[in-house]
């Protein structure tokens, strides 16, 4: 009888709620476009994977049962700008969408992150590097979550010359990413006391390395930094293990390296790679748990850090939207960076001012193969990065309305 | 090409005449009427890469050419627009004349280089130069790299009016577009366009009467890489930013596919042909993989059993009722 | 820079080369016979590496199997599509139409159906397009046709979007991994330099490969029925020779020397479905460079330009993705038919 009594009475609570939130819920449904790569080189790291997260944080929210409506919208971008930007004007306009999420690939991520801004919803970006988002770019539309370039470089870069990797040779790829990296974390080694011994700038999409891990083989520095990405680091680190760099006692450091990467590479040649994540799957028992579920949905795959941030941005998005009764962009973006960030992947953390979302970060070591007891056991944590010092400053970003 | 040959048989001029009347006119009335009916920026999109198209079937209906870098014109084009709108801060209009001057003197360059070879080489060689551009603009300062150049500013039209507003802007995209497609037909009906189809039909013949078919292939390259760089030029203005897509080789490859699917060598069919594919991307989006293979399959289905393409179709079936 | 430094760049831009070789030939053969610029060549390289890691994973056959076997499996599906596709393109019959919408509805169906985990209709469907072909020949006989060359590329190029597009949404593009044989693992010291044993397997194999190519199209009987039919087909039918045959297996030889340069990849490079793209464009202009006159030509071109990369590696790195089209400009310049055609 009682618990009848609490059924009745969460039912009549709920309808309030619902109620309550049809009056300022645009449409009301909350509406989630995952935007990402899902035919290409971004596929993996995002793609549909990003889409069951998504979907796992609204079942974990609770939607439901706490009177949200929550809808999730997919397309393909198809990493072109003006597919991207068209396609987040076309949801928000002419669909209702509230919030984009996900959106690797920085050209289509700075377009769509002014689309949103123009027309005052919200952008959740996980899946892209670039660190203008929240730095010459920002827009109080646009939370960042996961990584960026300034992260990845400054974590990689101090850490490893902490633990003793002090002399450094970078393999670039030659373009403004890969300079950015190269430059960022070169700043961050020489603040630490390391020395740069050398560094070969590389055309992009280039198939054999051989010449340049010469070069770096040569140049006897304790560290490879490979400044580069998706096929190029893959095919650095596969000529790199021919050449017999680690077993020659040097280490390589990939400044940007995903688990899809790693298990794309084998450990067999990944083994003895250093690297930074914010995510990894086997940190603790709420993240074993969590991607346990995810793995099962998604084909046996483990998440990677992007799909992992998509999961944190939409479940901390849907606690700003319960909590503030609305929908409106910038008044929910407001509350998000009110509130302590806090779930089952990343921990405690914060969204600052500026839009980035600040979490520890994870310096790992690739496993040998007899470490490793199964698939994607890849990982050892080498040193946690603590939240206040894996992001970038808040005053060094530029970002207009910081206050200085 | 062979099949783009119109079909034989005596032409009956009053009826070409009315029927490139009745075509234009339904094209106009469509896109004149389309930002009632579908998302202006979708719309506008939609001229861009039909201009594009129709620059392309300049050179491969009409002078027989496969260029496969078309691209490098296109992204060239739309690169220079935004940045001359972006960072040198010029008004909208001479902007996009920036981006269509620096296609046509590439187009100069990578022309004479190409027009040396001829059928399937001259395809390789425009591909091989097409990779080229796009190192280029990779690893280029001012193209921004990966990030594109982003915001571009569209402003106001000499001064006055604001692009800002989608209907303002769509109906100076397709007041541009009208007037190139008007320009391509004719070029295509003029003397020059008759020596074109002469040579793209025998070489040998229209050198022995005397013509210098270098300079015509040459000049029908730079045609046809300036109105790709307007129409690249346009799309930044348009999508308000530039990226590397625009310059890829998936760009000179989708391109090919617009002309081929539309009809090369008709007026028409490069705008039919991009209308559907664009469309495709558009609405397929949540197909992921899908969009290119289905691509692939439309090219091998209209290579093997409808080089025609399908405004060819529709004008064969068209005479055919008339016999 | 040292001379033993040289040599070493040297002999890396040699592995360069033996890739751009082994392509740019399969290439010229194709080209030889079927006049067609093979654009699905790049996929089929990658469909190699990719065949050697499915033998791998699947039935545990290593490396040394993966090099006879993943050739002759892609040379046959080259076979099929030679059958199904490329030699539709010298025919036209009055079924023609009917038999594009059937492949298009045939090739989705198909596509999809693998997909959802059923390989069998990988057989089935082509069979089935085989079949209908036989039968619509029978019953309405198409008449030879000669289209434009570029139809072969634009078909070819279409094919390459199909496979690519297949395999990544299969596939993700991250890559998967392959290990290299335990017998070619280590560097050996040369005296000048460490070379990894594996990298000179390649070049060792791929020259011999190369030349043994060349000499059975240039010296053997079989070559010369293959010269004389690019030369003139239908005289060398009259002889009594099969012809249609000879382009098809033609095809496949070719599209097996493009799996077996991937299966050499597969243990040094990146094993993903875009392998094959960005590298065709620079075998392309290698092809452009060379001429495709001649298989010698082919050789000598794929192999002096990989070592032309390399040293440029060296010196001005910046530039060593550029160099080859820096070249093939000049050489348009100067000798437009290419190092080794004819006019």
């Amino acid at each position: 009888m009682n618990f009848k009594l609490k059924t009745l009475a969460a039912a009549a609570a709920m309808a309030f709620a619902a109620a309550g939130a049809q009056a300022q819920i645009s449409g009301n449904v909350v509406k989630i476009g995952v935007l990402n790569d899902q035919s290409s080189l971004y596929a993996d790291l995002g793609g549909l994977g990003s889409v069951i997260a998504a979907k796992m944080a609204i079942e974990d929210f609770k939607a439901k049962e706490k009177g949200l409506n929550v809808e999730v919208v997919t397309a393909d971008h198809q990493n072109k700008a003006d597919v991207g930007s068209q396609i987040a004007s076309k949801w928000i306009d002419a669909e209702g969408v509230d919030v984009i999420v996900d959106v690797p690939n920085s050209g289509v991520a700075l377009a769509v992150n002014q689309v949103v801004r123009d027309k005052g919803k919200v952008f959740i970006n996980s899946g892209a590097a670039s660190s203008d988002l929240t730095g010459a770019k920002c827009s109080p539309n646009t939370v960042h979550w996961t990584y960026d370039t300034w992260m990845l470089a400054n974590g990689t870069g101090s850490a490893i010359v902490k633990r003793g990797g002090d002399t450094w040779f970078f393999l670039t790829a030659d373009y403004a990413f890969g300079q950015a990296l190269e430059r960022d974390t070169e700043a961050v080694v020489l603040k630490s006391g390391g020395k740069v011994l050398g560094k070969v700038r590389v055309p992009i999409n280039t198939q054999d390395f051989s010449s340049f891990l010469l070069q770096a083989q040569a140049s006897k520095a304790k560290i490879v930094g490979l400044a580069n990405a998706g096929g190029d680091t893959i095919n650095s680190i596969k000529q790199a293990s021919e050449f017999g760099i680690v077993k020659g006692g040097q280490n390589l450091a990939g400044l940007l390296v995903f688990l899809t990467d790693v298990h794309g590479l084998g450990l067999e040649k990944a083994q003895g790679l250093i690297l930074t994540n914010t995510f990894y799957w086997d940190l603790n028992d709420k993240t074993r748990a969590w991607s346990k579920r995810f793995g099962a949905a998604n084909g046996g795959k483990m998440p990677t850090m992007v799909q992992a941030g998509v999961y944190a941005g939409v479940l901390h998005y849907l606690k700003a939207v319960a909590a503030l009764k609305s929908d409106d962009g910038a008044k929910v973006v407001a509350k998000m960076k009110e509130m302590p960030t806090d779930d089952a992947l990343f921990g405690k953390g914060s969204i600052r001012a500026d839009g980035r979302t600040i979490h520890p970060a994870y310096l790992v070591e690739v496993k040998k193969p007899s470490e490793s007891k199964g698939p994607y056991d890849y990982y050892k944590v080498l040193a946690t990065i603590p939240a206040d010092q894996a992001f970038r400053p808040l005053a060094d970003g530029g970002c207009e309305f910081v206050k200085k | 090409m062979a099949a783009t040959e119109t079909p034989a048989g005596p032409r009956d001029p009053a009826w070409e005449a009315r029927y490139h009347g009745a075509s234009l006119a339904i094209m106009v009335v469509a896109f004149g009427a389309a930002p009632f009916f579908m998302y202006p920026q979708f719309a506008m999109q939609l001229l861009c890469f039909a201009l594009f198209a129709c620059a392309f079937n300049l050179l491969i209906g009409f002078g027989g050419l496969l260029s496969f870098g078309h691209a490098m014109f296109f992204g060239m084009g739309s690169y220079l627009a935004a940045h001359a709108a972006k960072v040198w801060g010029m008004p909208v209009e001479l902007a996009i004349l920036t981006g269509a001057a620096t296609s046509t003197i590439l187009g100069v360059f990578t022309g004479l280089l190409a027009i040396r070879r001829q059928g399937i080489y001259f395809a390789m060689i425009t591909l091989a130069l097409a990779q080229m551009a796009y190192f280029f603009c990779l690893q280029a300062r001012f193209t921004g790299g990966e990030d594109g150049i982003q915001s571009v500013p569209r402003g106001k039209l000499l001064g006055m009016v604001d692009l800002n507003q989608p209907f303002a802007m769509y109906y100076f995209v397709f007041a541009v577009f009208l007037a190139a497609f008007l320009l391509i037909h004719r070029i295509v009906h003029s003397p020059f366009g008759q020596v074109l189809k002469a040579i793209r039909e025998n070489e040998p013949r229209a050198i022995s009467l005397g013509y210098r078919t270098d300079r015509y292939k040459l000049a029908a390259f730079v045609l046809s890489a300036a109105l790709a760089g307007l129409a690249g030029s346009l799309k930044a203005i348009v999508a308000q930013n530039a990226s590397l897509t625009d310059v890829y080789w998936a760009m000179s490859g989708e391109v090919v596919l617009m002309t081929l699917l539309g009809g090369m060598g008709t007026i028409f069919g490069p705008v039919v042909g991009a209308v559907v594919i664009i469309a495709m991307q558009f609405y397929l989006a949540d197909l992921g993989a899908w969009v290119t293979i289905a691509q692939g399959i439309i090219f091998v289905v209209c290579v093997l059993s409808f080089r025609r393409g399908i405004v060819g179709e529709i004008e064969a079936w068209l005479r055919n009722r008339r016999k | 820079m040292s001379t033993q430094a040289l040599f070493g760049q040297l002999l890396i831009g040699l592995i360069n080369g033996s890739f751009y070789a082994l392509l740019s030939l399969g290439l010229a053969v194709i080209f030889g016979l079927l006049n067609i610029i093979n654009f699905t060549h790049g996929a089929q390289y990658m469909l190699g590496a990719f065949a050697a890691y499915f033998l791998m994973q699947r039935w545990g056959l290593g490396y040394w199997w993966a090099l006879v076997v993943a050739p002759i499996a892609v040379g046959f599906t080259g076979i099929v599509v030679d059958r199904l596709l490329l030699s539709r393109l010298k025919k036209v019959g009055k079924l023609d139409q009917v038999y594009g919408l059937a492949l298009a509805a045939g090739l989705w169906f198909m596509i999809d159906r693998a997909f959802a985990g059923h390989p069998e209709w990988l057989v089935i469907v082509p069979l089935a397009l085989w079949v209908l072909l036989t039968v619509s020949d029978r019953w309405a006989p198409p008449k030879p046709d000669e289209p434009d060359h570029l139809y072969g590329l634009l078909l070819t190029f279409g094919l390459a979007l199909i496979i690519e597009g297949a395999f990544r949404s299969q596939f993700g593009s991250a890559g998967l991994p392959y290990s290299m044989p335990e017998q070619l693992t280590g560097v050996t010291n040369l005296g000048f330099m460490f070379l990894p044993i594996y990298r000179g397997w390649v070049i060792v194999a791929s020259l011999a490969i190369c030349f043994g190519t060349w000499f059975l199209i240039e010296r053997t009987k079989l070559g010369a029925y293959l010269r004389a039919a690019t030369e003139n087909p239908q005289l060398v039918q009259a002889f009594g020779i099969n012809v249609p045959r000879m382009i098809t297996l033609t095809y496949g030889f070719g599209v097996g020397l493009a799996a077996l340069a991937g299966v050499f990849a597969a243990p040094i490079y990146q094993v993903s479905p875009q392998m094959g793209s960005s590298l065709i464009i620079v075998v392309f202009a290698v092809v452009v460079i060379g001429g495709m006159g001649s298989i010698m030509g082919s050789i000598v071109t794929g192999f002096g330009l990989g070592i032309l990369e390399g040293l440029t590696k060296y010196f001005y790195p910046e530039a060593s993705n550029t160099v080859i089209f820096v070249v093939m400009a000049i050489v348009l310049m100067i000798r437009p038919q290419g190092l080794f055609g004819q006019r």
